[in-house]
């Protein structure tokens, strides 16, 4: 039984895909990585020390067009027989997977959380509310594993990078231009997250919440009503309606703890909530909770952060 | 253009979440359904914007029992031209795209939009497999939409920013925040979404690649730990010694 793992290697090698060769190797049975696009096969075989035993690399694929990909995608399938193809659930795998699914007729498990039990996987449903077990039943599956759920554990050997001719076809969609903001830390990836609401009062005040995030190398967020009175970007929104995430650690300040709030953030290993009302519902969902001002607490924090980095 | 809006209904965001029959069942009681946000406020007010402007029709279009029809009248109160419901339980997410693939193809529409994801199940799943199904592309996550002749120009969101690009259509696209503004329907629309036309069509036969056994509610939270405002050192002491996070 051999499993193929998708790896979304146009940017270098991100944690999320060490983290979906770590998964594929705990089935069991020999782990094949298949990619696209520019990356050293140097850093390809690094894909080795995480239990691949190799990986097909077809260059002539050069960006994220999911017809191609899913083409390059079921000719390596089909070469090394896999029987479990492996994603990590973020936005390209969104775009790919249903599209594999449909053409090798295998069933697609997607938001995994878990190792599959025999033919059933653990799956995040209701918004991170609830756990689905979802049974398989094709001969072949699809697991698109949720973002750290797993941590990549590393510690093999390299392994041989092989070119690959995937027939991949003509891409159908044309990129006309990728805007990133510099040196920002993509929220979806980010490990350590500072957010805040309303109870910030302004978009004037957000320098305390990015210096915070500065000094802790973490990503930015905000509640909905702030991304839509325009104080944030839309991209930073999570909750039910905007993203959903599941970083390390979460810090809220200002932020009630909606219902829909807690949807984008209860995956969260640790959330700890600033707020200077002791009902706020957040208290519920959190491990660390201070009631105080948030304008106080923050810069304190902060404080407190470069003590910590500089004795450490 | 003929512009197909996929609708799915889901649990009002603030439903307590339970399961019934050895946890096996989603808890309807007391349940009130919505018509899945991303769907309602991003796709559909999206496609009846293009209409507004460039002409066409919009149809909205949901896989379900006749449960459903009360959801998809407050989707046509919102605005469509008329809707379709495949008459099925939707089994999962390949049985309910087959359904919205079959349906597209024969009444040959340019341009399908599903929302980013329902947010019961969350899978992201449909489009994916609509396009497929359909050869057609499918641009995930949409920001922006506009349509000039045969080519859709969208935004799309990928990891830590936007990608402009193009498409010909007919095309499957997802539709995520940033696409368009939530529209409250006026008495006029509710008015008019009781008589407009909902056609009950029946479905092709497709059989359940997966399906759910039964759920588990995750652990209550152990209480939370307060902190002294004054005392941020202890917080981080405990961030990196008790949660080891930093
Ligand atoms: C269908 C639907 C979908 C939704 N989706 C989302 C979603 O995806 N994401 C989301 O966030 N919301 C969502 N919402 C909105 C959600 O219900 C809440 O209205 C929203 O999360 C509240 O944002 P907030 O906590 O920033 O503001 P508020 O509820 O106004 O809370 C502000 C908090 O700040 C505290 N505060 C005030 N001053 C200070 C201070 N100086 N220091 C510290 N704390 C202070 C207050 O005590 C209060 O708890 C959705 C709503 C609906 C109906
Ligand atoms: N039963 C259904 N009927 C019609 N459209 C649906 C149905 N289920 C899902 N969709 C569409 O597919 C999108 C993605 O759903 P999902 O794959 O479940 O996350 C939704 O936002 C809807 O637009």
């Amino acid at each position: 039984m051999s499993t193929l793992v998708y790896i979304n290697s146009l940017d270098g090698l991100a944690k999320n895909a060490l983290e979906a060769v770590t998964y594929a190797k705990k089935l069991g049975g020999d782990v094949i990585a298949v990619t696209n696009g520019g990356c050293s096969s140097d850093d390809l075989s690094k894909l080795g020390e995480y239990g691949a035993s190799k990986v097909l690399v077809d260059r002539s694929v050069t960006g994220n067009d999911p017809q191609q990909i899913t083409r390059l995608i079921a000719t390596a399938v089909e070469s090394t027989e896999a029987t479990t193809l492996v994603f990590s659930h973020d936005l390209v795998a969104k775009a790919i997977a249903p599209r594999v699914s449909v053409r090798l007729k295998a069933g697609l498990v997607c938001g995994a959380v878990d190792v599959p039990n025999g033919d059933t996987v653990k799956v995040n449903v209701f918004s991170g509310k609830a756990f689905g077990f979802v049974k398989v039943n094709t001969n072949k599956r699809v697991i698109s594993l949720l973002p750290n759920s797993f941590q990549p554990e590393g510690g093999g050997s390299s392994c041989a990078v092989e070119e690959f001719n995937g027939n991949a076809g003509d891409a159908a969609i044309t990129v006309k231009g990728t805007k990133k903001p510099e040196g920002e830390i993509p929220l979806p990836e980010a490990e350590l997250v500072v957010s805040a609401g309303r109870g910030l009062k302004g978009p004037e005040n957000w320098g305390m919440v990015e210096e915070l995030a500065t000094e802790l190398g973490a990503a930015t967020a905000c509640s909905r009503p702030v991304a839509d009175i325009g104080w944030r970007p839309h991209h930073e929104h999570v909750g039910q309606t905007g993203i959903a995430i599941r970083p390390n650690l979460y810090i809220a300040a200002g932020i009630s703890g909606a219902i829909q709030h807690l949807a984008g953030v209860n995956g969260s290993k640790v959330i700890v909530v600033i707020n200077t009302d002791a009902e706020a519902p957040f208290f519920k969902a959190a491990d660390y909770g201070i009631i105080g001002d948030a304008f106080e607490v923050l810069p304190r924090l902060t404080e407190a952060v470069r003590k910590f980095k500089a004795s450490n | 253009m003929k512009i197909l809006v996929c609708i799915s209904k889901s649990p009002d965001t603030t439903s307590k979440i339970a399961f019934t029959d050895g946890n096996t069942k989603f808890d309807e009681n007391g349940v009130q359904y919505i018509v899945n946000p991303y769907d309602e406020w991003y796709a559909l007010v999206r496609a009846l914007e293009l209409k507004e402007t460039g002409g066409g029709s919009v149809t909205i279009c949901t896989v379900g029992t006749a449960t459903d029809d009360a959801v998809i009248r407050k989707a046509l109160a919102i605005g469509a031209d008329e809707a379709v419901r495949i008459d099925a339980e939707p089994k999962d997410a390949y049985f309910t795209a087959m359904q919205i693939a079959a349906y597209a193809k024969d009444n040959g529409f340019d341009l399908v939009l599903t929302g980013k994801e329902t947010i019961n199940y969350n899978g992201s799943q449909v489009g994916g497999m609509v396009a497929e199904a359909m050869d057609a592309p499918f641009l995930s996550l949409a920001s922006k939409l506009e349509i000039a002749g045969s080519t859709a120009s969208v935004e799309l969101e990928i990891v830590g920013g936007i990608q402009a690009c193009d498409v010909q259509l007919p095309a499957v696209i997802s539709c995520a925040k940033g696409m368009a503004e939530q529209r409250i329907p006026n008495m006029r629309g509710i008015m008019a979404a009781r008589t407009k036309p909902l056609n009950v069509v029946a479905p092709v036969e497709v059989e359940d690649l997966t399906s759910f056994v039964n759920y588990d509610l995750p652990p209550a939270k152990s209480s939370c730990k307060m902190i002294n405002p004054e005392n941020m050192e202890e917080l981080v002491d405990l961030l990196h010694n008790e949660a080891k996070v930093i």
